[in-house]
């Protein structure tokens, strides 16, 4: 019985669920359907205007003792957020682990995916679970919002429901059949089922992600929000694209860090060499996809950013040089963090390996230029000044510190640390091996040519396109820039493969062979990430003001005002606390038992 | 000889909180306290991390630490140490304590999200496509261009210099009485990261005008709403990029 526990409790999610958006639910919100419905608090209905967007007075919204109506949905919702990413990337993960083990016939690959779907399956239940209440609460504290977002989305609610579906289904049978399809036909069978669950999964939240960005760039409305009928315009608002591409990527970047947490919780408790050595590796390879994912993340944070500045040049600079720009700093500094955490962990790793102390000395250099590229990252534009400094100062800016807070600034900063770190990756990468082919030290200086020419180029377009040219051009210079970056990383590895074809060692390669406090670098990226996701959700959902849907429904709640960034820092932290303390909570329960393939 | 690894740290950490000083020292421009704090948190992590990156560098850094409180030979040193060191930190919190009545660090958005739409000389504006009604001037009659840019400079000087200065650096004769003091037009950093439409709102609406988000709001910028007719603010503008040489922000989706 007890394992159909999670199954069951998914099932009465799903209940629940369909209960909450069904008309029946909070019959104070959804009574007297037809003309005038809409507007609410006894106002008389404009003729003609009986689907726009209702007019709200603050009696309109439920009042509790208990709870801050405005927390209670933002608490629930950030940790629906937080598992929900969790069990969209780890399936991501794990099917990308399942195909390599394929391919390149190695077990442990096997090993690791399985062990990962395993942990998910608490988590999916954890992610129902918070749905549940995520919905109740939204329905409960503001019925007339879920109400007119229903009236435009129904047909969706119903897709969603049937992904949802889809996706629990491909999930058991993903789980359940594992062991059943090892080998053949079967595998390829059991990879394409894993690949139908990430379909049914990245479906749900393109999805949810139609109503969040729905309510941020308005489409397929009326100027009083009145729906115009064709469902397909509110769905391809201005910003879904961007934020589909933005979640599904960053989604393959938090998958590989929570199971890089995981094995980094393993490799800390193992007791043998033996399994030292597997969850080692199960943390270098997790790690490995995180911080690949993380290098395109740029590409789809310009993107969503444009959009938001193209639909609305208010949202726009709220975003970034308004009251959340401080926000940004945050964001600047955990990046930073996470960016270190990331150098730590492979300077930590040339220790596996022999020939990993002829890298050693360069550590410093690497190090040297990650800090200043992460100084420049994090100096804000608009400074934090004591009365005495601002009066020495003349103003709010500094005078040489000044230029460093614009973005060309820091585009450029992030671009350098992007790319040594990657030296941090390829040091790391050469370190056990010593290449054979005769014209080795011209590949080298090619590639030593490629980065610095890199460099370079990235400079120039920051401080040129930057600060000497025509303010058009300087947003725009940010995708060269990217676009350098991912040249050089591609070029040098490309170059790299062929050096070291058929190397040979330069000594014995031992997994394991690492020191504790490396593993807590992991920890430290898993922590940044869930932690940026949190403050940046924030700050994405918060630019619409006093709006529930941008331009078009007003908040009238007593909670329609933007609460202070330190307030908004503490939930944010606080809910990060409790999801971590979750998945640790997870780690603990799949790890209990014991997670070998073999039981 | 080669220089212990704690104190390598300790030099390199002392090095560059002096070099971050120095400007304040030496040039009169402070990094400001808060700002020095998040640096030097940053260089104290990366060395520890550099220094602890292989395990006989973690062990070199940490020998002497655990050497003076294991160690029994070193219990004079140690006697020294714990007994010097809480009346440090207890001299630094005196320090800080002691400061008294000093108002907090201000927190301040220096540019406040403008409103989609504004009222103003009796009429709506649209300030997502708001465009300077003037500029168009610039290339197709460079002679009344230059006219409007001289009447733009003559309003400036007899409207806005007083706070703004000569040079349009923020440094008029009553700048020194405001606070926060007035923007400077100069740089890349002010005017060039806007647009007209944006300037035009701040120069018609002022500090009474900015939006409750981000508030309570600080700026002692007059609304020139009642004081300057429309074709008026849009010829200072004018002259505010053309004096300085630079550019209003354009959208390049428009391009």
């Amino acid at each position: 019985m007890r394992k159909h526990i999670p199954g069951l409790l998914r099932v009465f999610a799903l209940l629940l669920v369909i209960l909450a958006c069904s008309q029946t639910f909070l019959p104070s919100a959804f009574a007297g359907e037809g003309a005038g419905s809409s507007v609410i608090s006894g106002e008389a209905a404009p003729a003609g205007a009986e689907s726009s967007a209702p007019r709200l007075t603050k009696d309109d919204y439920p009042a509790s003792s208990v709870v801050r109506p405005r927390v209670a949905v933002w608490m629930a919702a950030q940790m629906h957020l937080w598992f929900a990413a969790f069990v969209l990337a780890v399936p991501i993960f794990v099917v990308i682990i399942e195909a390599i083990g394929i391919v390149k016939k190695d077990e442990r690959y096997d090993r690791m995916a399985y062990e990962f779907i395993r942990v998910s399956m608490t988590a999916y239940t954890l992610t129902a679970v918070t749905g549940v209440l995520f919905t109740v609460v939204l329905f409960a504290f503001y019925p007339h919002l879920m109400k007119y977002l229903l009236s435009i989305f129904k047909p969706t609610v119903f897709l969603y429901f049937l992904f949802f579906i889809l996706e629990n289904a491909a999930l058991i049978l993903y789980f359940r059949l594992w062991k059943r399809l090892k080998t053949g036909a079967g595998k390829i069978a059991h990879l394409c089922i894993g690949i139908a669950l990430n379909l049914a999964g990245t479906a749900i939240m393109f999805v949810a992600n139609a109503w969040v960005t729905f309510m941020m760039s308005p489409a397929g409305v009326d100027i009083k929000g009145a729906f115009q009928g064709d469902i397909w315009a509110a769905v391809h608002n201005n910003l879904w694209n961007p934020m589909n591409l933005h979640r599904f990527i960053a989604n393959i970047a938090y998958g590989g860090s929570i199971v890089g947490s995981y094995a980094a919780y393993r490799f800390l408790s193992s007791t043998t060499e033996e399994e030292k050595a597997h969850y080692d590796w199960m943390g270098y390879t997790a790690n490995l996809v995180s911080i690949g994912a993380l290098l395109p993340l740029p590409f789809a944070g310009y993107w969503l950013t444009a959009e938001i500045y193209a639909y609305s040049q208010q949202m726009g600079i709220t975003l970034m040089g308004g009251v959340f720009a401080w926000l940004f700093i945050i964001q600047a500094v955990i990046i930073g963090a996470l960016f270190l955490a990331a150098n730590y962990y492979l300077w930590c790793g040339l220790s596996r390996s022999e020939g990993g102390r002829r890298y050693t000395p360069y550590i410093k250099y690497i190090a040297f230029m990650v800090a200043v590229s992460f100084i420049v990252w994090f100096t804000p534009h608009t400074l934090i000044l004591k009365p005495w400094e601002a009066s020495a100062l003349g103003g709010q800016y500094h005078p040489y510190l000044g230029p460093l807070g614009l973005m060309p600034a820091k585009n450029t900063a992030v671009n350098i640390m992007l790319l040594f770190t990657f030296l941090s990756f390829l040091f790391y990468r050469r370190a056990n091996r010593v290449a054979v082919v005769s014209w080795a030290p011209y590949g080298k200086a090619a590639q030593a040519a490629i980065f610095s020419a890199a460099i370079l180029n990235i400079v120039f377009l920051g401080v040129y396109y930057g600060y000497f040219a025509n303010t058009v051009y300087k947003v725009a210079s940010s995708v060269p820039q990217v676009a350098t970056t991912l040249f050089a990383i591609i070029a040098c590895l490309v170059i790299e493969f062929f050096i070291y074809r058929g190397a040979k060692e330069a000594g014995v390669y031992r997994w394991g062979r690492m020191p504790e406090r490396s593993q807590y670098a992991i920890f430290l990226i898993t922590v940044s990430f869930t932690w940026l996701m949190g403050l940046m959700g924030y700050v994405r959902a918060a630019i619409r003001q006093h709006w529930h849907v941008f331009s078009v429904m007003r908040d009238a709640s007593a909670d329609a005002f933007t609460p202070t960034i330190g307030y908004a820092a503490n939930v944010v932290s606080v809910g990060t606390i409790i999801f971590m303390a979750l998945v640790v909570f997870i780690f603990w329960l799949s790890g209990r038992k014991g997670a070998d393939f073999g039981e | 000889m080669r220089l212990p690894k704690l104190a390598q740290f300790i030099i390199i950490v002392g090095v560059i909180y002096g070099l971050l000083k120095t400007p304040g020292i030496f040039l009169g421009k402070p990094i400001p306290e808060s700002l020095i704090f998040m640096y030097m948190v940053l260089i104290v992590a990366t060395v520890l991390l550099v220094m602890t990156s292989t395990d006989e560098s973690t062990e070199e850094l940490f020998r002497p630490i655990r050497a003076l409180v294991e160690d029994p030979k070193k219990a004079f040193v140690r006697n020294i140490v714990f007994a010097v060191t809480p009346l440090i930190a207890g001299y630094i919190a005196y320090g800080l304590a002691s400061r008294g009545g000093e108002p907090p660090a201000e927190l301040r958005s220096i540019h406040p999200a403008p409103p989609s739409r504004m009222s103003a000389y009796g009429r709506p504006y649209d300030i997502a496509t708001l465009e300077n009604p003037l500029r168009r001037t610039e290339k197709e009659d460079a002679e009344l261009f230059r006219s409007y840019v001289a009447e733009g400079a003559e309003i400036y000087f007899k409207n806005c210099f007083f706070c703004h200065g000569d040079k349009l650096d923020g440094r008029g004769h009553y700048a020194h009485g405001l606070s926060p003091r007035p923007l400077p037009f100069k740089g890349k950093d002010t005017i060039a990261q806007l647009s007209e439409s944006y300037v035009f709102w701040r120069v018609v609406k002022g500090g009474p005008g900015l939006p409750a988000e981000g508030g309570p709001a600080n700026s002692s910028m007059p609304a020139w709403e009642g004081k300057l007719t429309e074709e008026e603010v849009w010829k200072v503008i004018l002259f505010l990029y053309d004096f300085t040489g630079n550019r209003p922000r354009e959208w390049a989706r428009e391009k």
